[in-house]
């Protein structure tokens, strides 16, 4: 049955290489008219999902419809969906105007669409050149350019802002905004909070294969911007006693200081100043994003570490380029956060207690 | 398939548009020809040398077709660039995409592919048996209206082809050129020359694609025991050509690209 507005859905998508589940399960839909963004530490599972859909990659079980069609069912699929994959593919040798050409012949495609998406990309004074010398913001040009030449309702970007400059990342996202605004669906991948913070509208999370949320962005930052009261004092251990004689939560952060959450930060100078406490810090905090992110995906790394492997080798680049917010936010505090999509990890809230703190995460923040 | 106009279209225009892949042919015509008059210009001045036997079984068609034996590398590398191509570049993914029906692509593909080399392989026929028997001169060379000679002609235009189509199956079975390069050079090179030469497999080596399809370039009946014709060995080599097309097609169809 096709649906009736163009959108992405997975059907407990699988992909098992193996005894590895890359891909476990997922089931979500991709809706049109905004940006939905697909994050996850590297090696979650994304790109494999996203191949699965354009059925480069067989699922072990479940389905992707595009459009209520399975992908190879689409008859000239560049008018459903457009996608840049994060590996290049294309051609060194064959000119930016000719790899479009070829890929619009198959499709039935007009050959003045192509100069029409030179032009779009900004690669028209290239057209006759041969990718070999393109520099990476060229070729993701060129990839975006063969994504949008059907004119498709329906565009999936991997990493597309990976390796570029600030311009390039600054002309993507515009240009994703602005599909969006078109009535399109635009489904993007990427492995940074803080980039899909500034696109995207909603949010899929996904670690080790498996969903973790399927959200509204503003829904996700309501969620997940943790407010705390940091304190240090030279008697820390009676200050700890007085929080919680005082009935506040107060966790030690690895760094010698104790976090309060959800509190104003007056009453607890002022029961300090009562006890005859000295402090040598009272701070409002706020948790970044990338830090809830990193919380909501530290479990499916913990996960794998407890199958053998030591922390630093959790999967390189886990929340990539954020050890700076990991340092600022201190450590998580505890409680399990409530309103994560359906399927987050069952029990994480108790279980990443005992292995929380620097150690753990400093495995996942070098990216 | 409703697409498959469209893709021929495309897969045309992909195989012209890349230079290297077209040097190949190039390189095959200028090989198998050049060669192949060298070799006719050695005969030529070396004749009188020659045993009466040798004299006898002297076959100027075959002779002028000499220059095969390195001019088939050249067809080889166009068979295996030509598909190995999409895999080493990532183009399969941009192809894929665009054409999701596998078996479409893949037929599109080797048709133009098959196309083009038969027209170059019957241009390097046409030249090599001309310019040969040129060189040959009056008294050696064999002529179009002989018996079997036409035939020997548009055998090997034919033989070089299907030497071609040959590499492109056993390249989407191992999608990667070195691979390809690594099995089918050795393979044609060396396999079956030894093969051939070594009394005890040389009826096995009958029954490889190159020893069967060369057969047809014949004209002059060759001392062998061979149990099949020219166009018997052609059908050898045929079959062979099919039986890797289609473990290409299964692999391409059930492999993750």
């Amino acid at each position: 049955m096709p649906s009736v507005v163009p959108m992405i859905e997975l059907d407990g998508l699988t992909k098992r290489y193996g005894h590895k589940t890359a891909v476990d399960h997922l089931t979500f839909s991709v809706r049109p008219g905004m940006v939905t963004g697909f994050l996850g530490p590297n090696g979650a599972g994304k790109s494999t999902t996203m191949r699965m859909m354009l059925r480069l990659d067989y699922p072990t079980s479940g389905d992707v419809r595009i459009d209520g069609r399975r992908y190879d069912e689409l008859d000239e699929p560049l008018h459903s969906i457009g996608a840049l994959l994060e590996a290049r593919s294309v051609h060194p040798g064959r000119t930016a105007r000719n790899h479009l050409r070829c890929l619009a012949q198959s499709n039935g495609i007009p050959e003045r669409r192509v100069d029409e998406v030179l032009d779009l990309v900004g690669l028209s004074q290239v057209a006759d050149k041969r990718p070999k010398g393109f520099s990476l913001g060229m070729g993701q040009r060129l990839g975006i350019a063969s994504a949008l030449l059907g004119d498709p309702s329906i565009v999936m970007f991997d990493e597309p802002v990976n390796g570029l400059d600030p311009e390039g990342i600054h002309w993507i996202r515009t240009m994703m905004r602005q599909l969006a605004s078109e009535g399109k669906t635009v489904f993007v991948s990427s492995h940074l909070m803080s980039e899909m913070a500034l696109t995207a509208d909603h949010l899929v999370v996904i670690g080790q294969g498996r969903l973790l949320a399927d959200t509204s962005m503003e829904s996700f930052i309501r969620e997940n911007s943790r407010s705390y009261v940091r304190l240090r004092s030279p008697e820390q251990e009676r200050l700890r006693d007085v929080l919680t004689a005082a009935g506040h939560r107060a966790v030690p952060a690895a760094d010698g200081s104790l976090e309060v959450d959800d509190v104003d930060p007056a009453p607890l100078g002022e029961l300090a100043a009562a006890e005859r406490l000295t402090l040598h810090e009272l701070s409002p905090q706020r948790a970044s994003l990338e830090e809830a992110f990193m919380r909501l995906t530290h479990e499916s790394v913990e996960y794998q570490a407890r199958s053998g492997l030591p922390p630093g080798e959790t999967g390189p680049g886990d929340g990539a380029g954020s050890g700076g917010h990991a340092a600022d936010g201190g450590a998580p505090g505890g409680g399990a956060p409530g309103g994560w999509g359906r399927g987050a990890a069952p029990g994480w809230g108790e279980q990443r207690r005992p292995g929380r703190g620097r150690g753990g995460r400093d495995g996942m923040s070098e990216g | 398939m409703a697409n498959t106009g469209r893709v021929v279209r495309s897969e045309w225009t992909k195989i012209r548009s890349v230079r290297s892949t077209l040097w190949t042919l190039a390189a095959a015509v200028v090989v198998t020809v050049g060669l192949g008059m060298l070799i006719c210009l050695l005969v030529r001045n070396t004749f009188d040398d020659l045993s009466a036997r040798d004299q006898v079984a002297f076959d100027p068609t075959m002779t002028s077709f000499a220059g095969m034996t390195l001019g088939q590398l050249a067809a080889i590398a166009f068979g295996i660039l030509v598909i190995s191509n999409e895999y080493s570049t990532g183009m399969i993914r941009a192809s894929l995409g665009a054409v999701p029906q596998r078996g479409v692509l893949m037929a599109a593909k080797v048709a133009v592919a098959t196309v083009l080399v038969l027209i170059v392989g019957m241009i390097i026929a046409v030249a090599s048996y001309f310019a040969g028997q040129a060189i040959l001169g009056s008294s050696l060379s064999s002529s179009i209206g002989d018996p079997g000679v036409l035939r020997a002609v548009v055998g090997a235009g034919l033989y070089m082809t299907l030497i071609a189509v040959f590499a492109m199956g056993v390249t989407w079975i191992l999608r990667s050129p070195m691979l390809a390069f690594g099995i089918l050079i050795p393979f044609f090179f060396m396999i079956s020359s030894i093969l051939s030469a070594v009394a005890a497999t040389r009826k096995i080596s009958y029954w490889l694609p190159d020893q069967a399809g060369s057969m047809i370039m014949s004209v002059v009946e060759p001392v062998n025991d061979r149990p099949y014709g020219p166009w018997g060995g052609m059908a050898v080599m045929g079959a062979w050509v099919v039986a890797v097309l289609l473990a290409g097609y299964l692999v391409l169809k059930r492999r993750d690209a």
